[in-house]
């Protein structure tokens, strides 16, 4: 009605420090994550691309906490909140910090399957395409140049993963079990995606509008696509919603937090 | 069983290798800058774009199923090559090019 009334204030806008962190955490705790895989991919292609997708995430990371540390000033740093926060200050959804396999794939087979891998970059790109798209308009304009960034290299990594998801689905007997393994393993942590929090509502107050029921309607479209073309079976809902967004975690965070930052911890301000 | 895996494609033990050519520059030519192991050519485009266009090397990607290409026998080196070796006439370096031609 009037145009006026319903144009953002731009510029006046500031994304809340804990949303920032939520994006960055959810970056940064994957792309370690997709970092474990460096030198040992199931073929040298692979490796490569997963490690370059690790550092488009930790590319995302550092632009979300450099605006975060500039938000809270007082010496903080985008490496400081990347190294020296614990398990409890991480924001990441719990689906990220998950390791690349199933609780029944076991140590004795592999530590490391990739088709949890490729279902986890699957669900979890399917839903930052959208969400970025949205973000990409956002008031802050911080964060809307990130958020325009990502959004390339966030496609990329829905293409590829969803290029694979079909590829293990559709293939042989043994990757269209592991791939539905998987599936049914991780899509309850997804759950978490749709929880409306004290995060949530902290960002939308300070006018970082995101709309919930699109981005799931969008979300839904890619799974549903995707998972058809597979020939998988989307497992039905339920199960236990994990908050990972909120500080509450797996026992897995820690130990990745670990070998992310005993480095870091061990030599303080070091430069090299 | 046998019904559809007789008419099903024989699985691949090995995926079948492609040679990729980037182009690095709008109106240059794409060059030849290396080969790999692909199961289609969807899959030879992505793999392309991660291993040789890390750097912002390309804007445009061709992959070409390397057995699509049929090459000289290095054997007929002789026959095929060494005849130019003594022709130097053939280069165009017997022409004075003035200066305002700049490179040609």
């Amino acid at each position: 009605m009037n145009a006026v009334l319903e144009t953002p204030q731009a510029s006046t806008v500031t994304t809340p420090v804990s949303y920032l962190l939520h994006l960055a955490d959810n970056a940064v705790v994957l792309g370690q994550r997709n970092a474990e895989w460096c030198g040992h991919g199931p073929i040298l292609e692979e490796d490569l691309a997963l490690a370059n997708m690790g550092l488009d995430l930790i590319g995302q990371a550092r632009l979300l906490y450099s605006q975060a540390a500039d938000q809270l000033g007082n010496g903080a740093t985008e490496d400081s909140l990347a190294y020296f926060r614990d398990v409890p200050d991480f924001r990441n959804f719990t689906l990220l910090e998950l390791p690349h396999h199933s609780p029944l794939v076991g140590y004795a087979h592999s530590n490391l399957d990739y088709a949890t891998t490729t279902v986890r970059n699957f669900l979890y790109s399917a839903y930052m395409v959208p969400l970025w798209s949205q973000l990409q308009h956002a008031a802050d304009p911080g964060l809307a140049s990130i958020a325009a960034k990502s959004l390339k290299e966030a496609s990329y990594h829905l293409r590829h993963s969803r290029d694979w998801l079909v590829r293990l689905g559709d293939g042989t007997a043994e990757s269209h079990d592991r791939a539905q393994a998987a599936l049914a393993h991780l899509m309850p942590y997804t759950q978490e995606y749709w929880t409306f929090t004290a995060l949530e509502k902290e960002a939308a107050d300070a006018g970082v509008a995101i709309d919930g029921t699109q981005l799931a309607a969008d979300w839904n479209a890619l799974v549903e696509d995707a998972l058809s073309e597979a020939t998988l079976h989307r497992p039905a809902p339920g199960g236990y919603v994990t908050q990972g967004k909120l500080g509450h975690h797996s026992e897995h965070l820690g130990f990745l937090l670990a070998e992310m930052q005993s480095l870091a911890r061990a030599h303080p301000g070091a430069a090299w | 069983m046998t019904a559809q895996t007789a008419t099903a494609a024989p699985a691949l033990k090995e995926w079948p290798l492609w040679e990729v050519f980037v182009r690095s520059k709008q109106g240059l030519e794409h060059k030849h800058c290396g080969s790999l192991h692909a199961a289609d050519a969807a899959q030879a485009l992505n793999m392309a774009r991660d291993v040789y266009t890390r750097r912002q090397e390309g804007v445009s990607i061709w992959v070409v199923p390397s057995k699509a290409i049929t090459a000289s026998n290095p054997d007929d080196k002789g026959t095929l090559f060494d005849p130019a070796a003594d022709k130097v006439y053939r280069h165009p370096t017997f022409y004075d090019i003035p200066e305002e031609v700049g490179h040609m």
